[in-house]
């Protein structure tokens, strides 16, 4: 597969899952259990996204570095309500800084 | 509301749009960099950005390719299912927007975090729908414009990690992630999901420890206690 067609083939999915939901009739996902797996998978899919971003190498090797204190950082931007550009900017910020100092 | 509240609602409504599309404008950058080192070319990451216009689907994925050519059906598997959400977004505007034909096309679209939640949190209809094609509209056109921005500088500046640029994407997560974990169940399925990809992640290939993390969603089948009493 080359880079484009893997491009290509993801957004065309991205876009036809969009599609298919203004689509599907709503009374299909009505079903409590249902609608409590649907409202759940974004969340274990984001957790799993920031944790294997944050805290692990290329080689998938656990670590604590520059990015786990972004997102300590970030975590403490939320609690104090800060707005979404603010908590990325800080985010960057740490790390850049970290990195900077030879910290991280 | 009464038509009284009107104008006022029509003008926060276009206040948070803005605002809404400013930030996640400012985040393209970051974006746009990231895939550039990830490998891929401007016109890719412009691609991205204009057809998959999701933006925690299209970082999965440009996180993920970044370990080579062979990670590809991984990436795909991942952005997609991060993009589900949409899908289930588009589920609750559908009726909200009374759209059809071409303009449900441009809907589907426009339907993602921002616009969806700029929509929901209006208190009558007319607004609401001013909100997420307003939201929609401006998020589409900053985020294109800073992508092919980060994109540019990315090729240049360097290694985007010395500006902090993939932490900047961590803290983007996380701060998606946020308001959704408003209950212990949802705190459950976040660390269950996070402590899988971790576990996973040494021995399997890129991409697929976040995949294999969406099984902790089937923690939510269990009723939970309050419906129970």
């Amino acid at each position: 597969m080359s880079l484009w067609t893997a491009v290509l083939v993801a957004a065309a999915i991205a876009f036809g899952l969009k599609l298919a939901g203004h689509h599907v009739p709503a009374h299909l996902l009505d079903a409590p259990r249902v609608r409590r797996i649907t409202a759940a998978l974004p969340i274990a899919l984001l957790a799993a996204l920031v944790a294997t971003q944050a805290f692990t190498r290329s080689d998938g090797s656990f670590v604590l570095d520059a990015r786990a204190a972004a997102v300590g950082v970030a975590v403490v931007a939320l609690l104090l309500r800060a707005p979404f550009i603010v908590v990325v900017v800080l985010g960057a910020a740490t790390a850049a800084l970290l990195r900077a100092l030879g910290w991280a | 509301m009464t038509a009284t509240a009107d104008p006022g609602a029509r003008r926060d409504v276009v206040r948070q749009s803005l605002s809404v599309g400013v930030a996640t404008g400012a985040y393209g950058i970051s974006f746009g960099a990231l895939a550039v080192a990830a490998g891929l070319d401007t016109w890719q990451a412009m691609a991205l950005s204009l057809l998959m216009f999701t933006g925690g689907s299209q970082f999965a994925f440009v996180g993920i390719i970044a370990n080579g050519l062979h990670a590809a059906p991984a990436a795909i598997a991942a952005s997609s299912m991060l993009g589900i959400r949409n899908g289930l977004y588009a589920l609750e505007l559908t009726h909200l927007l009374g759209v059809r034909g071409t303009r449900r096309v441009a809907a589907a679209h426009l339907t993602i975090d921002e616009s969806t939640a700029v929509a929901v949190a209006q208190d009558d209809e007319r607004t609401s729908r001013l909100g997420f094609w307003l939201t929609g509209l401006t998020v589409f056109a900053l985020w294109n414009l800073s992508t092919f921005a980060g994109a540019l500088v990315g090729g240049r500046v360097g290694d985007p990690r010395t500006y902090g640029l993939d932490a900047a994407a961590c803290a983007a997560f996380t701060a998606l992630l946020w308001p959704r974990l408003r209950d212990r169940d949802a705190v459950a399925i976040a660390v269950v999901g996070a402590v899988v990809a971790v576990l996973l992640s040494p021995t399997v290939p890129p991409g697929i420890p976040v995949v294999a993390a969406a099984a902790a969603s089937l923690l939510a089948w269990r009723t939970p206690r309050r419906e129970q009493a």
